[in-house]
């Protein structure tokens, strides 16, 4: 405890950095998922292609691509824009094929009413399929929130500020205190963010609390099988 | 009823939303305006560091002296490779970072000959780009050593990395990825010194793994730099190396055009108070202490009189 | 892009296979692939039993969910840095926390595998006087099979690309290329390590997908396009293929 006295400002910088670090790609992946979630549910030929993408993405280890990257966007290796599009697309490879579920877990009869009752494409997507889609989109963001938070602290080993310089300095100090501290914060402010998140959900989809429909079932699972 | 309720939560959702946007965009900095898309602002000067206690503490001395003396300054510390950081100076989106004299030379000239510390301050001018220069180095030196343990020393009779070649055992050496490669690593000891060993990649630079390892026998050499604690306080022994395949690496600071002659010199004024026992001390109560390199660069500057 | 040329070059060369070379292509393979399967088998050991008790009795349910989205919370590399820290270099602490990493998606998979059986399927089970033990073995398990082989399948998977971080506190691995390119400025380097793992990922896919179709019953197969629509008590889930979903 007494490091984290002495250190206080340190660690809040380094949790502050870390936090900024980690909003824009959660928010971004989630916004670029969607079309491409609705791409990959609506043409069945993509989406094989799209998911097994996303999935081979996921299996990229972080550290190399946070070294590759920066060849093809022109970014220093160093630059949070660096750690921003890594993150976002890791946060993609979740949240597209997230999104092509929660599409499909919408029943064909209410998308059949919703059409019979006059809703264009566009406007059944937004006022039907979406809200529908809701809740297993929220499963997903969540996995997104939890993942990309930890996924920060890797930026350490290339000096990115963040919760992770507080991993490399303790190891090369042998710093206990400090690495636990590293440790503690990233899994609170991932805790943190997720009951955001959930309360976000809560306050958008007031419905979903009333009853226990399919794709909240749906919902869990995604959470659950994540 | 139902719709008073979605409000408040509404609410508590805008407000948790609102809460954390402004936490991330507020103060202390927009991180796509850190890093190295940055460029210093007017009179700014930005030091950076190595991802390496050591060199941050240093930095840190630097950056309370020039702040002392009115300048501005910006840190960007901890930076993990000289390939990121060199360049960023190039570019102006650093402008001061201490660096060692002979990993300096070596990045810009993989093969030159200088070994001497003198040779390679002779030839860093020449080696380094255009814009940026070196100040005076200081009298510590922090590098690479072989070192062993006492008991390993006097069991087998071996001072020297010249002795190395006549054991007959297995030679293990715990040290970063990269020594692997380099020409004072595990291919320069088989060229130089023709003693063949292995390396047991450890990536803390020589910090409390690397000590552990070589206390409890798990590589039988350790890469520990020069001005660690560790090597008095575990009483090893690190070993000579008479043809001189490690080059010195002084303290020597690397600037570009933003530093002027005033920011210079109280940057060389630090570096002067810079010795050997100095900076070993500084690097003893880091890991002793773990204070953090504010505290220690503070105390540094006002014992040696730099800043009162 | 020439830095992808030379790596393929270094990855084709059969010299750099060679176990004279400092680092072996083929030893390196082997320690990742090693490293991957040892934690996978402990991490398996300690999970599918609960996961599957849970799975069958529907109880503790909520704790796993909790302790499983902690434990994803925490960050390997730091995980990592302590254990190494507390008892020291070699294959013990990056094993522990590719062990904690894997759990939570095992565990998952167990229980919701189970879940999704149809519960008239189960009462069935039970009614022809079936023995709990034999509900699970014959009825549930089977059933469950997608999700549960989806589980390790994520798992695996997570495992490999963050089996690089090994080399960061003294054990092999393919993550040796990784370092080695960074400490030097040498991206084909880099990039010969970060394609050998994402090689790797992709044959244990294949392996999976092979044993997923081995292993899971052609009844179970063939239900699954229809069977959201079918009025099963559990909903259609996201079968055999659970979000990947880890901190390398």
């Amino acid at each position: 405890m007494n490091w984290v006295v002495q250190n206080a400002s340190y660690v809040g910088d380094s949790a502050l950095a870390h936090l900024q670090l980690s909003i824009p790609p959660i928010i971004l992946s989630f916004v670029l998922s969607v079309p491409l979630g609705w791409v990959a549910n609506r043409y069945r030929p993509v989406r094989g292609v799209l998911l097994t993408v996303a999935g081979l993405l996921y299996a990229i280890p972080s550290l190399p691509l946070l070294i590759v990257l920066p060849l093809f966007i022109g970014t220093g290796l160093r630059s949070p824009v660096n750690v921003i599009v890594v993150l976002t697309l890791y946060g993609m490879a979740l949240m597209v094929r997230s999104t092509a579920d929660a599409l499909e877990a919408v029943e064909p009869d209410v998308r059949q009413s919703a059409t019979a009752v006059g809703f264009s494409p566009w406007g059944r997507f937004w006022s039907v399929d979406f809200p529908l889609a809701g809740p297993v989109l929220l499963a997903g963001m969540r996995v997104v929130v939890v993942s990309t938070v930890s996924l920060v602290t890797v930026g350490g080993v290339l000096g990115v500020n963040g919760l992770g310089l507080l991993f490399t300095d303790g190891l090369q100090r042998a710093i206990i205190p400090e690495i636990v501290t590293g440790i503690v914060l990233v899994v609170v402010m991932a805790l943190i963010l997720d009951a955001l998140l959930v309360l976000l959900g809560r306050a958008l989809m007031p419905w979903t609390r009333a009853t226990a429909t399919p794709s909240r079932r749906a919902a869990r699972r995604v959470l659950a099988t994540a | 009823m139902f719709t008073a309720k979605r409000g408040r939560l509404a609410l508590v959702g805008a407000v948790a939303i609102g809460a954390m946007v402004a936490l991330a965009g507020c103060s202390s900095g927009d991180p796509l305006k850190s890093g190295s898309d940055s460029s210093a602002s007017g009179d700014t000067i930005v030091i950076g560091s190595q991802q390496y206690y050591s060199n941050e503490i240093i930095a840190e001395a630097y950056a309370q002296a020039l702040e002392n003396a009115g300048f501005k300054v910006d840190r960007q510390f901890n930076i993990g490779q000289r390939s990121v950081y060199l360049p960023e100076l190039e570019k102006g989106t650093i402008d001061v970072i201490p660096d060692y004299s002979g990993s300096l030379l070596q990045y810009y000239d993989a093969k030159t000959t200088a070994k001497s510390e003198s040779d390679i301050e002779s030839a860093l001018p020449d080696a380094l780009p255009s814009g940026l220069k070196t100040l005076k180095a200081a009298e510590a030196t922090d590098q690479d050593t072989y070192t062993v343990t006492k008991d390993f020393s006097t069991k087998n009779d071996i001072t020297s990395l010249a002795d190395l070649k006549d054991y007959s055992g297995k030679l293990v050496v715990g040290a970063n990825a990269e020594f692997q490669t380099r020409p004072y690593g595990i291919t320069g000891l088989k060229s130089v010194y023709g003693a063949t060993a292995t390396l047991k990649a450890i990536a803390d630079s020589g910090g409390a793994n690397t000590v552990a390892a070589l206390k409890n026998g798990q590589v039988q050499l350790a890469d520990i730099y020069s001005a660690s604690p560790a090597i008095k306080a575990n009483d090893f022994v690190s070993l000579e190396d008479p043809e001189n395949m490690i080059l010195p690496q002084h303290v020597i600071p690397v600037v570009d055009s933003k530093v002027d002659s005033k920011a210079a010199g109280i940057i060389e004024d630090v570096n002067a108070k810079l010795t050997q026992s100095a900076l070993i001390d500084l690097n003893t109560t880091s890991v002793d202490d773990k204070s953090s390199a504010a505290v220690i660069a503070k105390k540094f500057l006002s014992d040696t009189g730099l800043v009162k | 892009m020439n830095y992808f040329g030379s790596a393929f070059a270094f990855i084709l060369d059969p010299v750099n296979w060679s176990a004279s070379e400092a680092n072996p292509i083929g030893s390196r393979l082997g320690e990742h692939l090693w490293y991957t399967l040892l934690a996978l088998v402990i991490s398996a050991a300690i999970a599918l039993p609960i996961g599957l008790l849970i799975g069958h009795t529907g109880r503790g349910r909520q704790a796993a969910v909790l302790i499983s989205g902690g434990a994803r919370a925490l960050p390997t590399l730091g995980v990592i840095t302590l254990l190494a820290v507390l008892i020291g270099i070699g294959l013990r602490a990056p094993l522990i926390a590719f062990v904690i990493l894997a759990i939570p998606s095992i565990l998952a998979g167990a229980y919701s595998g189970l879940e999704a059986v149809d519960r008239k399927t189960i009462d069935a089970a039970r009614a022809m006087g079936m023995t709990e033990w034999q509900i699970l073995r014959q009825v549930e398990v089977p059933l469950g099979l997608p999700l549960i082989i989806g589980g390790l399948r994520s798992a695996t998977l997570q495992i490999v690309a963050t089996a690089t971080l090994a080399y960061y506190v003294g054990a092999e691995g393919l993550g040796s290329f990784i370092f080695l390119g960074l400490g030097t400025n040498d991206y084909p380097t880099t990039l010969v390590g970060a394609i050998l793992v994402v090689a790797l990922a992709v044959v244990l896919e294949i392996v999976y997908s092979i044993i997923q179709r081995l292993v899971v019953p052609a009844g179970v197969r063939a239900i699954r396009p229809q069977n959201d629509r079918s009025g099963a008590t559990r909903s259609r889930s996201v079968v055999g293929s659970p979000l990947q979903e880890g901190n390398k």
